[in-house]
């Protein structure tokens, strides 16, 4: 039993709480599925905002946001380096604020957070108008190392030469790595001097221990981990709450809650800070109180708008560079909800449709990035909701409830946009990707670089001779130079997160985790569709490559018809299939850092543009320059047999393969679904459960007209909300860079006819 | 508690690619076709709402008798030009999506072009369907009609049927050809009490004359089967194809049908007692 069994807080806290494993140990799983009501009706049950959420909202929108939209930044604080106690409390509108905290002391203002390296936090200064504090700079240049100081002094010269070439881009050797979910549940549901004496205990059970850095390192990392959650204790007394003890209410358990996770916001910029599966653990708590008469339906969804509104305005010290690879300013708040418990009961509650009437009530917006695990037996009235939600907004994902907790169990989220992962007891060191389709135009030329013709892998024999190419010998090339850059891309992702943990630990996050964890390295590809089409080219048409003078292969000339990925054709799909499993069977053979699990994801963000900028023409007719299609998506405009068919496609790929997440992006215009509501949303909710029954794993479903977008594109001013799904997560349209805009308006819309 | 974590499995084995070279598939002969084994297809694909309910695989057959002004597909007048395919090739796809009809609350549909110019291949591919459960939609001018025997609109669960003008001579003016074969074909439906979807475009300037209007819709409303009306609204996506084609296209300078015209028109059907969603 736990040690403030007695206090009476605790027992007020636990009253009417059925008892279970998660009184002895820190089991925030079992708390849930022993005292969770799951919920089988429809959305009737819903309230709209409160006065005081909109009062609120109001604010934010005029005094922050727009101005905000404006100028890209709207303030940062030059003088004080981000931490979870750094700043003083701040408000949106103080009376009326029914969830507390803010990152700084003023909304939508940026902390700086060196840690991960100096010289991104200066130039993003200086593209917001800004200067560093001189003192500050000079802690950080001269007494405290960086992430990004460490990896580059620990870098290899083939690491170097794949970066400056652009083969891999995007590492997270300068910003945070993030997918880091701290559990920070257990805040509620335990008190952090619970949570303390739990931390000290696992310290000292490996005292009498020969040295070794394995031990050493341990003990330090707890020791930052309970230094940091003292902190979280001071910021929420800052606040005017005492989170030593557990949450009595349910306003306090979501506020506790919130301020653990703000604590991780505040002290972190990873580029992922996902929030971890919260409805129906708070659905226990907006039950009790409902059943006491101490709260009402409006009370409780005004308590969910709250923690939406706040998680909506968190934001990162970011360089318009770093905006190339994840535009629009995302941070992942992800929030993943629904699926099925291991007993078989869904784990869907009222909170699931509190969360996403938040869409609703405050309207469509990125954040949080609300992430369903999709089973085609959840209640139909939660899947009809869903279905009508993202018709309305565009602004949620889902992922296969199948396959993440036949791998993960039923307590798993979702870091970032497709990487699942046990809340508590797992993280994930971030790997980018890879850009697998440069990757084959290395292999045809023998490691020189198509765009700059610079020998950048030595050793590797070019393909000879003008004749046609013959698949045989590219698919061997190819398999050979994947071992070159999956062992540089690995090799360079140890030293990250060697250095990472060094040098910008996640205390708080990490606090929020059990002593032990598994920890897996998501490493990743990008341009997937356009090695499958171009090895498929090779294959069943006719490519004859067009050198240079120099002997570069610069081109192809592609006679004849063949398979393309995203049609359900088998002799397309199975060679996607090849490149990923042979991907990850290169990186399966590399020693990895703190013996993390290899996986992949096949994902892009929104790299998928600066990718395709950085490499050559394919075989098959893929243009130089220009953007990748996104994640697993099948090339843009050449999944012709519609939506399904793309699904059918990108789910053969095999889920083992790529453990971290299979992205697939869709678009689908309103009348495409049906003539009216109804129609549309019993389409939607069939399309979902036929693509997920087929294998797949993610679903990103934009239901959008090509022409708002094109008009949104024009007239930004008449589209400050316009949400649309971009590649695991969404964005604000108007936010995404032109190019980018561009590119989301070049892919597929499926129409129907 | 929850699930073991599955590692993956560490096979270096290369999955063998499918070779289409090892087996090429046989050309079918004449008799094939005329027995209805093979067939002229046109393309394939699986969408929504657009084909009969839920999402369709549907199979868009080559070859069609008539010449409608508005056609936006008009690559599939003919045949030589289209895939010469196996039945057993795409009831292998059907059975295939077959869960997928169940939990989209779609099925097979047959358009084209027109697929009674293959009624023997039609006729198959339902027949087969049908064995299967699955839910079947012949979409269809009506014009062949004659050719859909008793068995084959057995197999049929919906038939999709294009009324595209309300008189003799504006039918003609539209599709070139003759309106009385399609209505003899929708009182044989409806004597056979079979569900049939109307279909009718709305082309501004062609057939958006409220006399026009009404005249379909008193026809429709006259068939006790018809459980819906679609108004579909003229677009010029397939400009381009008449265009490609090397074909005289009379409707470019035609524009799309609007909001308010379609509005417009579903009233009429209405008020004739027709469901017509809109
Ligand atoms: S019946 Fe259909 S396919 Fe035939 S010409 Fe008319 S619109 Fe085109």
């Amino acid at each position: 039993m736990i040690a403030t069994e007695t206090k009476p807080t605790v027992q007020s806290a636990y009253r009417g709480f059925k008892d279970g494993v998660w009184r002895e140990a820190i089991d925030v799983r079992d708390f849930i599925q022993q005292n969770y009501t799951p919920y089988e009706g429809n959305a009737d049950f819903l309230s709209g905002p409160t006065p005081k959420t909109l009062s609120v909202w109001h604010t934010l929108e005029n005094d922050y946001l727009s101005v905000e939209r404006k100028q890209r930044v709207y303030d940062v604080d030059t003088h004080t380096p981000a931490d979870i106690d750094a700043f003083k409390p701040g408000y949106i509108n103080a009376d009326d604020d029914v969830i507390v905290g803010l990152q700084t002391d003023v909304p939508l203002k940026r902390a700086m957070m060196p840690n991960g390296g100096w010289r991104m936090v200066e130039t993003a200064l200086q593209e917001a108008g800004k200067e560093a504090d001189p003192e500050v700079k000079k802690i950080f240049t001269r007494y405290r190392k960086t992430h990004n100081d460490g990896v580059f002094d620990i870098y290899t010269p083939r690491i170097r030469a794949a970066r400056s070439s652009h083969i891999i881009t995007g590492l997270p050797d300068a910003y945070g790595r993030g997918r880091i979910i701290g559990d920070y549940r257990r805040v509620a549901l335990y008190g952090i001097d619970h949570l303390i004496a739990e931390k000290k205990r696992d310290k000292d059970r490996y005292i009498d221990q020969p040295f070794s850095e394995h031990w050493a390192r341990y003990r330090e990392e707890i020791s930052e981990q309970i230094k940091a959650l003292k902190k979280l204790v001071a910021l929420g007394q800052s606040y005017g709450f005492d989170l030593t003890q557990p949450a009595v209410t349910a306003h306090e358990a979501v506020q506790w809650t919130y301020l653990a996770y703000l604590a991780s916001v505040k002290s972190q910029d990873g580029a992922a800070m996902s929030f971890g599966r919260l409805s129906a653990f708070f659905d226990i708590y907006f039950e009790r109180d409902l059943k006491e008469g101490t709260l009402t339906e409006d009370g409780a969804q005004e308590i969910i708008d709250a923690l939406v509104t706040k998680l909506r305005i968190v934001r990162f010290l970011r360089t318009e560079a770093y905006d190339q690879i994840f535009s629009g300013d995302p941070y992942w708040a992800t929030w993943s909800d629904a699926g099925f418990g291991d007993d078989g009961r869904p784990m869907v509650t009222k909170t699931s449709f509190r969360l996403l009437q938040t869409l609703r009530n405050l309207g469509p917006a990125p954040e949080p990035n609300i992430t369903i695990f999709w089973n085609k037996n959840l209640p139909l009235g939660y899947r009809e909701f869903c279905a009508a939600i993202s018709i309305e907004t565009s602004a949620i994902q889902y992922e296969s409830d199948e396959h993440i907790r036949s791998h993960w169990g039923d307590d798993a989220a979702i870091a970032c946009c497709v990487s699942p992962m046990k809340v508590g007891k797992q993280m994930q060191l971030f790997g980018a990707r890879v850009n697998a389709a440069k990757s084959l135009l290395y292999a045809i030329n023998g490691g020189r670089d198509e765009v700059t013709g610079k020998q950048i892998v030595t050793g590797y024999e070019p393909i000879k001779g003008d004749g046609p190419l013959n698949f045989e010998e590219v698919w061997q090339k190819y398999d050979d130079m994947l071992t070159w850059v999956v062992g540089t891309y690995v090799e360079a992702l140890n030293i990250i997160h060697y250095c990472h943990d060094r040098y910008a630990y996640e205390a708080v996050e990490m606090a929020l985790h059990d002593s032990e964890i598994t920890r897996t390295m998501g490493c990743g590809i990008a341009g997937l569709s356009i090695v499958a089409d171009s090895l498929s080219a090779i294959r069943y048409a006719k490519v004859t490559p067009i050198r240079d003078e120099t002997g570069l292969v610069v081109d192809y000339k592609t006679e004849g018809s063949y398979p393309i990925y995203g049609n359900d054709d088998d002799r397309a799909d199975e060679l996607a299939k090849l490149v990923v499993r042979t991907v990850m069977d290169k990186i399966r053979a590399i020693k990895l850092y703190r013996d993390a699990i290899p996986t992949q994801s096949i994902l892009t963000i929104t790299s998928n543009v600066v990718y395709g900028k950085a490499t050559g023409a394919f075989p098959s007719g893929h243009e130089a320059g220009t953007p990748f299609s996104p994640g697993a998506n099948p090339e843009n405009g050449r999944d012709t047999h519609g939506m399904l068919a793309s699904m059918f496609s990108v789910g053969k790929i095999s889920y083992d393969d790529a453990l971290d997440g299979i992205s697939l992006t869709n678009t689908i215009t309103p009348q495409a679904l049906g003539q009216n509501k109804p129609e549309r949303v019993s389409n939607l909710v069939g399309i979902l459960d036929a693509g997920m029954q087929e294998g797949l794993y993610h679903a990103n479903i934009n239901v959008l007209n090509k022409e708002t977008l094109e008009d949104a594109v024009d007239h930004p001013e008449k589209y400050p909300n316009l949400t649309v799904r971009v590649s695991g997560y969404a964005v604000n349209f108007v936010k995404l860079t032109r190019e980018q805009q561009l590119d989301v308006i070049s892919r597929t819309f499926h129409k129907g006819a | 508690m929850t699930a073991c974590l599955h590692l993956p499995n560490h096979s270096t084995a290369i999955p063998p690619v499918p070779d289409p070279l090892s087996a090429p598939p046989a050309k079918p002969e004449p008799r094939d076709f005329r027995e209805g084994r093979a067939g002229f297809l046109h393309s394939w694909d699986m969408v929504t709402a657009v084909n009969g309910p839920g999402t369709r695989l549907t199979y868009f057959l080559a070859g069609c008798p008539l010449r409608c002004q508005y056609c936006h597909n008009p690559d599939t007048f003919g045949q030589d030009q289209a895939e010469q395919v196996w039945a057993e090739d795409l009831i292998r796809r059907i059975r295939r999506y077959q869960s997928s009809f169940n939990l989209t609350g779609g099925g097979l549909t047959l358009s084209g072009g027109e697929p009674l110019l293959q009624p023997a291949f039609t006729a198959g591919l339902f027949r087969e369907a049908h064995r299967l459960g699955v839910h079947t939609c012949l979409d269809t001018s009506g014009f062949l009609g004659a050719l859909a025997d008793d068995q084959m609109l057995a197999d049929i669960d919906l038939v999709l049927l294009d009324l595209k003008a309300g008189d003799e001579s504006l039918y003609r003016q539209v599709t070139t050809q003759t309106l009385a074969p399609t209505l003899a074909f929708g009182n044989r439906l409806a004597a056979l009490h079979k569900p049939v979807w109307i279909r009718f475009v709305l082309v501004p300037g062609l057939t958006d004359h409220p006399d026009n209007i009404r005249a379909v819709a008193l026809k429709a409303a006259a068939w006790p089967n018809v459980a819906r009306v679609d108004v579909l609204p003229f677009h010029q996506m397939g400009r381009h194809k008449w265009a490609e084609l090397g074909l005289p296209y009379q409707l470019a300078d035609t524009p799309e049908a609007t909001r308010e015209q379609v509005e417009q028109a579903v009233a009429i059907f209405r008020s004739q007692g027709l469901n017509c969603p809109g």
